[in-house]
């Protein structure tokens, strides 16, 4: 016998007990990384957008669109090498509970702009070639099996009605939190189906120089500031720090909650963790009268506080670092969702202070036992 | 110089503000290979004297030497140390750990020494061998009567070969015939093997196997 097979033998003493705190602690855990997840993934989305484009939409909000006559003006503005537009669509495929954005875009603009989107160059053509063609993402196709020739109808929600589109490309991102369940179709088909009467949402401008863009974002601004559709330019990478400040205050109640929720876990495990080591008073008196130390008793509880901490922790990360890999349909919310090392390392650390925290109080009263007095209570 | 020598031991307890003496001045001693039988009514101190003994308990005063060496001086580290190598303890209700086999009860007190593995193989067999218990090696002490139990409890205490065995009311969880055993066993351990045995009992038949009996009463031998 060793003292390894010591712990692992007290670990078995009540094997319902034991298993059932290692699942809370692991519950607790899933619980930690999940939502650390959601918090880094909306921290990357905010690091996403590009210094080098500037977005300009209504000053007002992004539901108010701009006149088309702005493509022209913005072009011409000093620094700025190329304009595109794009308009939220907000339809859904089937089920209105699955949720994936979709943009209908000035297309060969759009895609010149976004190098993040690689697509075979013949698939490319293809999109291009055709007004109701799409192109979607690589999850998208995986999530709803679909393929390329494919013709799928939306239901629009914005724009009412049935909207058939044929997927003639599929993009996948250079960035994982660029996301790959969008759905792209052309500007010209809404503004056809729409009777001409829908304008951009907001326009796309790639900089000849990254370092001008605060003076060109007052430029543009100023020169709009006094027509019936007065604008906001900011870099993308703020226009999406901004979607993410919407998001910010779930992210606040998701830190909140989801500490409050995960540390009442924590002090459950913890205190089943104390009251099995108080159960145990009568043996640790025994061990102590058979010549083992208070440091050694100490040690051995410690290490059956931090099985069960890192058990569970490991069962609770490895679950949720399985489960978020590769595509989810958290995608579509949350683009590259996935538990990221950082995350894994700090539950492991949390995991590692839980068995330190709840093994220390009774390590500290196995040492402080008066053989005497407990010997007293066994018998 | 005796093996255990016992001179002027003091002990009071104390509840709330109230002094309560156990016993004062107490002088005691145990020659290698005796087997002493310890007697006396409840409180009258014999636990206590067997737990100051074993080093688990303090004295107020006075001083107990055992193979010359004044353990009353220890710290309670040293102590830890000290009883792991020279006593022996036989509890009443066996104390053996639920979660642990027969063998692996026995071989507790042997991950305390520097044995090998094989080391502390043998020793734990012979020790099985003693208690004629190695065909339940491999049981768990529900799985085992309380006359075994006992059996086991005394095997743990003698295989580290202690300078003295210290049973505190052995027999006294066990029916007649388990008790017999376990008095035959102790009996066995102090000839063949000259183990230097004190026991606590309250039982006048299981004193009797005893080379000598001593009282205590209201902290005092009187007999």
């Amino acid at each position: 016998m060793t003292f390894a097979k010591l712990v692992v033998a007290n670990l078995g003493r009540n094997k319902r007990r034991t298993i059932l705190t290692m699942l809370s602690v692991a519950v607790a855990f899933f619980l930690f990384s999940a939502l650390r997840t959601v918090i880094t993934t909306l921290d990357a989305a905010q690091e996403l957008g590009s210094e080098a484009r500037l977005v300009t939409s209504h000053a007002t909000g992004i539901t108010f669109t701009l006149p088309q006559s702005y493509v022209q003006r913005l072009g011409a503005i000093d620094g700025v090498r190329r304009v595109s537009w794009s308009n939220w669509f907000g339809g859904y495929y089937q089920n209105p509970q699955d949720f994936f954005a979709q943009f209908a875009i000035d297309a060969e603009s759009y895609l010149d702009i976004y190098p993040e989107l690689q697509v075979a160059p013949e698939q490319r053509q293809a999109f291009l070639a055709e007004r109701t063609a799409a192109l979607v993402g690589a999850g998208l196709i995986e999530r709803f099996g679909w393929r390329v020739g494919q013709t799928v109808a939306l239901t629009g929600t914005i724009f009412p009605g049935s909207w058939e589109f044929t997927i003639r490309g599929v993009y996948t991102p250079t960035n994982p939190s660029f996301g790959d369940e969008a759905f792209y179709f052309h500007y010209d088909y809404l503004f056809e189906r729409t009777n001409q009467q829908i304008t951009p949402g907001w326009f796309l401008l790639q900089l000849a120089d990254p370092d001008e863009a605060a003076a060109i974002s007052s430029r543009i601004d100023d020169s709009f500031e006094n027509s019936t559709a007065p604008t906001k330019t900011e870099t993308e990478r703020a226009f999406q720090a901004g979607f993410v400040t919407m998001w910010g205050n779930i992210g606040f109640l998701v830190r909140a909650i989801g500490t409050a929720v995960f540390f009442a876990i924590l002090l459950i495990a913890a205190n089943t963790m104390m009251m099995a080591a108080r159960e145990r008073v009568g043996e640790v008196a025994i061990m102590k009268t058979l010549g083992f130390k208070d440091g050694m008793l100490g040690s051995l509880v410690m290490l059956e506080a931090a099985t069960i901490s890192l058990v569970g922790g490991l069962l609770g990360i490895g679950g949720a670092f399985m489960m978020f890999r590769g595509s989810t349909p958290l995608d579509s919310f949350f683009p590259g969702f996935n538990v990221t090392t950082g995350t894994v390392a700090m539950g492991f650390a949390f995991a590692l202070l839980l068995g330190a925290v709840s093994g220390a109080v009774p390590a500290i009263q196995s040492a402080r036992l008066s053989v005497v007095e407990a010997l007293r209570r066994v018998a | 110089m005796a093996l255990v020598e016992i001179r002027g031991v003091t002990k009071a307890y104390f509840r709330g503000t109230q002094k309560i003496p156990v016993f004062e001045g107490v002088d005691m001693d145990i020659e290698s290979g005796d087997f002493v039988a310890l007697m006396g009514p409840s409180g009258s101190g014999k636990s206590t004297l067997l737990n100051i003994l074993a080093g688990l308990d303090a004295p107020d005063e006075g001083t107990i030497h055992v193979e010359g060496q004044e353990i009353t001086r220890l710290s309670s580290r040293q102590l830890a140390d000290w009883r792991s190598r020279h006593i022996g303890f036989v509890f009443q209700f066996y104390n053996l750990l639920p979660v642990l086999t027969a063998y692996q009860n026995i071989e507790l007190p042997l991950l305390l020494t520097s044995l090998s593995k094989k080391d502390r193989r043998e020793h734990v067999m012979t020790a099985l061998e003693v208690v004629a218990l190695t065909d339940r090696a491999e049981h768990y002490p529900r799985q085992l009567s309380g006359g075994q139990q006992q059996r086991v409890g005394i095997a743990r205490a003698i295989v580290s070969d202690p300078t003295i065995l210290l049973a505190d009311e052995p027999t006294g969880d066990l029916d007649a015939q388990s008790a017999t055993e376990i008095l035959t066993l102790l009996q066995r351990l102090n000839r063949e093997f000259s183990k230097t045995i004190l026991m606590v009992t309250h039982d006048a038949h299981a004193a009797e196997q005893a080379q000598a009996v001593m009282h205590l009463e209201k902290g005092v031998f009187t007999r």
